[in-house]
């Protein structure tokens, strides 16, 4: 009876689940007039979009799961749901965090007065559905019709405010996750298909028995890496720093919980399941990733010091970290690998926190540059706790989760003798520490300027939020069990167990 | 009637087109009713038939009851099952959404003729896709050429006269040159029905091998100038452009289609797949050489048009290659998606001909900027523009995704994967010219009088929305032209 309810949720559910989120836009959009009843209808479905996953994730892996067909376009093309660990990941990161990322819209969109919140609602729902969609797709042309839905509904929340700097940062979004996915994704996509003979993904990779020779699946491997631009690798980045144009809680959306992570998402899907870690040792094409990754890390990171904008310097702190993963992901050493998933997750935390925390700063002072930061530690405490805490996440240091996605790659890297990355590990290390500590030396060291003192903490939602963020920054750390086991499970699957 | 409905299809359009142009000059208001009925039975009679066609392979009709070669037969098999629906389908919707569109720019003496040409123009390019005598289809080809000619002519800019002037000239030397290989192969082979001929074949090339290669050549050229493939596509920008809106959208959504089909049918039907890949390989890398160059040629024109009747043309320019590559790469793959393409294809380009000519009705000019402020004034045209662009572009869940992908897979799995940087780089330029509408449409500086004041009368949003909406349905159920596209792809291969 367990057995068939079990099997019950993990077939139904990720249909469900994306139903669910869709759902949402209708009920939106006639609650429009009425927004408590809008903010607390995208509040509930956030809520029980997760207790769904969270469901899943528990009837998971009591026995076989079978790709659920959704609908067929024609016999080739056919959209389904699978449950597996890396989806799960993914799903479990997006749809805890949606539930604190509404919590925090609510506050911010209320105290910035911003127009348009109906529409920005609605946006928001269909990104997740989305990112659901993506998350439990079983097979490669189902997860880019999810990847391209993404770009499109995000757009109207980055081109939100509508002013000139706004519509041209949303064009340059648009232009490079949509030009890139057109030229370098779609022929990847052809060529899987021809020279893999199906979609479907394959816990060993789908071309583990392709007969094309090496050039070619070689040349299929770096079009993806090229096509997938959410993933933000070097030089195909620069969307994200112009995206800052958007709203606070669009960039957390985009760089926490929806839009970059389909981007590190679909690459992992590419490498273990699309090609295997058998396949692309074999090829030794990984190395690509490995030194774009680390090109990326060390690059962003320089940049990074030299901004003054708090959420550009974010932007390239995320462009950077996005490249953990990628690199652990890409090194093909078990260790790694399992790090570079965890850090999906963890990263998130962490980094959602940080906008939150900039969001806030906004909300409440008004100021948006890093230099305007002096003394604000002791107007806003709880806040500027919260980003010392997703600080410490960025640059791995304890009590925070990402020193356990951390150890793992240095520990993998050094069991795969790659010395070139164990330096840039530290070296970034260390470039993370140079731009993200003079931030919180400033917040509680620095006096404030004149005329600027007592308590000034941003609505409660927001603070709420952000605290919430914090602390499960934190908790991970204590508790990392559920990411990394996802994470293992994803690796062993593989073929890479010890 | 079920049985003599190949006939009915084109004899009623034919029937109409005499009714409206002698009653029409008393009763002036009755030839547009006269002209939606006949072309919904065209329609519905099609649909019938290709559902026949689905069901029994072959549907054959003897004018006449005369057998096969004597007599003129219709032959209707899943190929031209598909292109016929596709054109009484477009007509019917075409005739559908012009009431408002002639009354506005056509002047009142000749609104009864102009249904009466547009009902022959019908009857041409029908005849042309069902008939199965070559002979036949080029009596059809005149018909839907001269009328084409007389179309281009009757706007009220004095553009259209030169441009159909221009039109004439080439479509002439077009038509000609069908016509000489015609009867090059009636030389070789004393016989007109496309099954008696392709039987026959085999014996004419072992005694004239050189008239049939001739007679090849000349219908291969003749059909390349009537489909506008590049470079002999210069009489299509002109002709589209100063044409009265309801004929660019008539004439854009099926004329050049229809002379693909033509093509497809020749080569693979009555030369047969054997000639061309055996005996004339050359002559269909050339093709592809053509078709390859168009998809990228067309959309680089189109980029730069401030017209968007001149745009949309270049952009048919484009899209015409895609049809025509299926056939030059000879793969059962790459032929699928070029013939789903057909209605593709009259999907999205009728869609944007349908909302330009409400733009040109509401504002007076097809100029770009007067799309600003369309999605605000007119949401369902917009939303109508929206999902054609879309599929033009080819993004998943339209029409234009399929056809691409199953182009895309039939490059492949010829060895041909070149062909696929032509095909990206034709999406790529396809997305440039559509976005260029598209900001104007939907984010347009507010404070800008938008151009377009109000929605389009409730005749041309029905069609406009019906031609949008079967660009979704064709990619979410694409399953139904393309599992008849692959039957039909693999019939004339004849692969099974």
């Amino acid at each position: 009876m367990g057995l068939a309810l079990a099997s019950l949720v993990t077939d139904a559910g990720p249909a469900l689940s994306v139903g669910l989120c869709l759902l949402a836009i209708p009920l939106i959009a006639l609650l429009r007039n009425r927004p408590n009843l809008r903010e607390a209808a995208s509040l509930g479905v956030a809520t029980l979009n997760f207790l769904l996953v969270a469901a899943i994730y528990a009837a998971h892996g009591r026995g076989e799961t079978i790709p659920v067909e959704v609908f067929r376009i024609t016999d080739d093309l056919r959209v389904a749901f699978r449950v597996d660990d890396l989806g799960l990941l993914f799903a479990l990161t997006a749809s805890f965090l949606w539930i604190l990322n509404t919590l925090y819209s609510i506050g911010y969109m209320r105290a910035h007065h911003e127009h348009k919140q109906t529409r920005f609602y609605i946006c928001f729902a269909a990104s997740i559905a989305a990112a659901m969609g993506a998350a439990f797709s079983s097979n490669l042309f189902s997860l880019f019709v999810f990847y391209e839905a993404l770009t499109l509904v995000t757009y109207p929340l980055v081109i939100h405010a509508e002013t000139p700097v706004a519509k041209a940062g949303a064009r340059r979004y648009l232009v490079y996750l949509l030009g890139l996915s057109i030229a370098f994704q779609l022929p990847a996509l052809f060529m899987v298909k021809a020279y893999g003979g199906t979609f479907e993904f394959h816990a060993e990779g789908l071309l583990r028995t392709s007969t094309a020779s090496a050039g070619v699946l070689s040349l299929i491997f770096v079009l993806f890496l090229l096509g997938i631009g959410k993933a933000a690798l070097m030089p195909f980045h620069s969307w994200l720093p112009a995206a800052m144009v958007a709203p606070t809680p669009v960039s957390a959306l985009l760089h926490a919980v929806a839009v970059v992570k389909a981007g590190v998402f679909t690459v992992s899907r590419v490498v273990f399941h699309v090609f295997g870690v058998k396949l692309l040792g074999d090829l030794g094409v990984h190395e690509v990733l490995v030194f774009a990754a680390c090109f990326t890390i060390v690059t962003a990171s320089l940049i990074a010091l030299a901004q003054d904008n708090l959420k550009r310097r974010l932007a390239y702190s995320t462009i950077a970290q996005l490249s953990y993963i990628l690199l652990g992901v890409g090194l093909l050493v078990p260790d790694a690998q399992v790090g570079g998933l965890a850090h999906i997750g963890f990263h998130a935390a962490a980094k959602i926190t940080l906008f939150f925390c900039a969001g806030a700063i906004l909300v409440a002072t008004h100021k948006t540059l890093v230099s305007q930061l002096d003394g604000i530690g002791r107007r806003m405490p709880i806040t500027m706790g919260a980003f010392t805490v997703a600080t410490l996440a960025m640059i791995g240091l304890p009590p925070t989760a990402c020193l356990v996605s951390k150890w793992f790659l240095v520990e993998g890297a050094a069991e795969g003798g790659h010395g070139l990355v164990l330096a840039v590990l530290v070296v970034s290390t260390l470039l993370n520490g140079a731009y993200f500590l003079p931030i919180v030396w400033r917040a509680f060291f620095r006096p404030s300027p004149d005329g600027e003192t007592g308590w000034k903490e941003a609505p409660w939602p927001c603070v709420v939020a952000l605290s919430a963020t914090a602390l499960l920054t934190i908790g991970l750390f204590f508790f990392p069990g559920i990411v990394l086991d996802l994470a293992r499970g994803v690796v062993t699957a593989a073929g890479g167990v010890r | 009637m079920d049985a003599s409905l190949p006939a009915l299809v084109v004899v009623v359009p034919m029937l109409a087109a005499i009714l409206t142009a002698l009653a029409g000059r008393w009763w002036r208001r009755h030839a547009w009713p006269v002209a939606l009925l006949a072309t919904a039975f065209a329609a519905a009679g099609s649909l019938r038939i290709l559902w026949r066609a689905v069901h029994e392979g072959v549907v054959l009709y003897r004018m006449g009851g005369w057998p096969v070669p004597t007599g003129i037969p219709y032959r209707i098999d899943l190929l031209n099952g598909i292109v016929l629906a596709m054109v009484a389908c477009v007509s019917f919707l075409s005739v559908l959404w012009m009431r408002e569109s002639v009354k506005r720019e056509i002047r009142q003496a000749g609104q009864a003729s102009y249904y009466a040409v547009v009902l022959l123009f019908t009857t041409g390019f029908l005849g042309i896709t069902i008939t199965g005598d070559v002979f036949n289809l080029y009596v059809f080809l005149e018909i839907a050429s001269i009328t084409s000619y007389v179309l281009v002519a009757m706007g009220r800019r004095r553009e259209g006269l030169f441009a159909g002037y221009q039109y004439l000239i080439l479509g002439s030397i077009g038509a000609t040159f069908v016509l000489i290989g015609i009867g090059h192969l009636y030389m070789a082979t004393g016989s007109l029905a496309m099954t008696d001929i392709a039987a026959r074949l085999s014996g004419a090339l072992v005694d004239h091998p050189s008239v049939v290669h001739t007679s090849f050549a000349f219908i291969t050229v003749g059909l390349a100038i009537k489909m506008a493939l590049f470079p002999l596509h210069s009489w299509q920008p002109g002709a589209y452009t100063y044409a009265p809106s309801s004929a660019s959208l008539l004439m854009a959504a099926t004329a050049t289609k229809v002379a693909a089909y033509a093509f497809y049918r020749f080569a693979f039907t009555v030369f047969g797949t054997h000639y061309v890949t055996a005996r004339l390989p050359q002559v269909m890398d050339g093709i592809m050489v053509m078709a390859a160059a168009a998809m990228v040629v067309g959309p680089l024109f189109a980029v730069r048009q401030d017209n968007l009747k001149r745009m949309l043309a270049y952009s048919s320019v484009g899209q015409i290659g895609y049809v025509v590559l299926g056939a030059a790469l000879v793969n059962a793959s790459a032929m699928t998606g070029s013939i789903a393409h057909f209605w593709n294809h009259a999907a999205s380009k009728g869609a944007l001909f349908a909302v330009v000519g409400i733009v040109v009705l509401r504002s007076g000019s097809p100029h770009i900027d007067n799309l600003r402020g369309l999605g605000r004034r007119a949401p369902w045209t917009a939303a109508a523009m929206t999902v054609a662009a879309l599929s033009l572009v080819g993004v998943p869940l339209t029409g234009g995704f399929v056809t691409k992908y199953y182009l895309a897979l039939g490059t492949l799995e010829t060895g041909r994967g070149v062909l696929l940087a032509f095909i990206l780089l034709s999406s790529l330029l396809t997305a440039v010219y559509m976005w260029r509408c598209l900001q104007r449409v939907w984010f347009a500086d507010p404070d800008l009088e938008p151009a377009v004041t109000r929605e389009a009368p409730w005749t041309m949003r029905v069609a406009t929305l019906t031609f949008g909406a079967a660009c979704l349905v064709f990619g979410v159920f694409a399953w139904i032209p393309v599992d008849i596209a692959s039957a039909a792809a693999r019939a004339l291969l004849g692969e099974n």
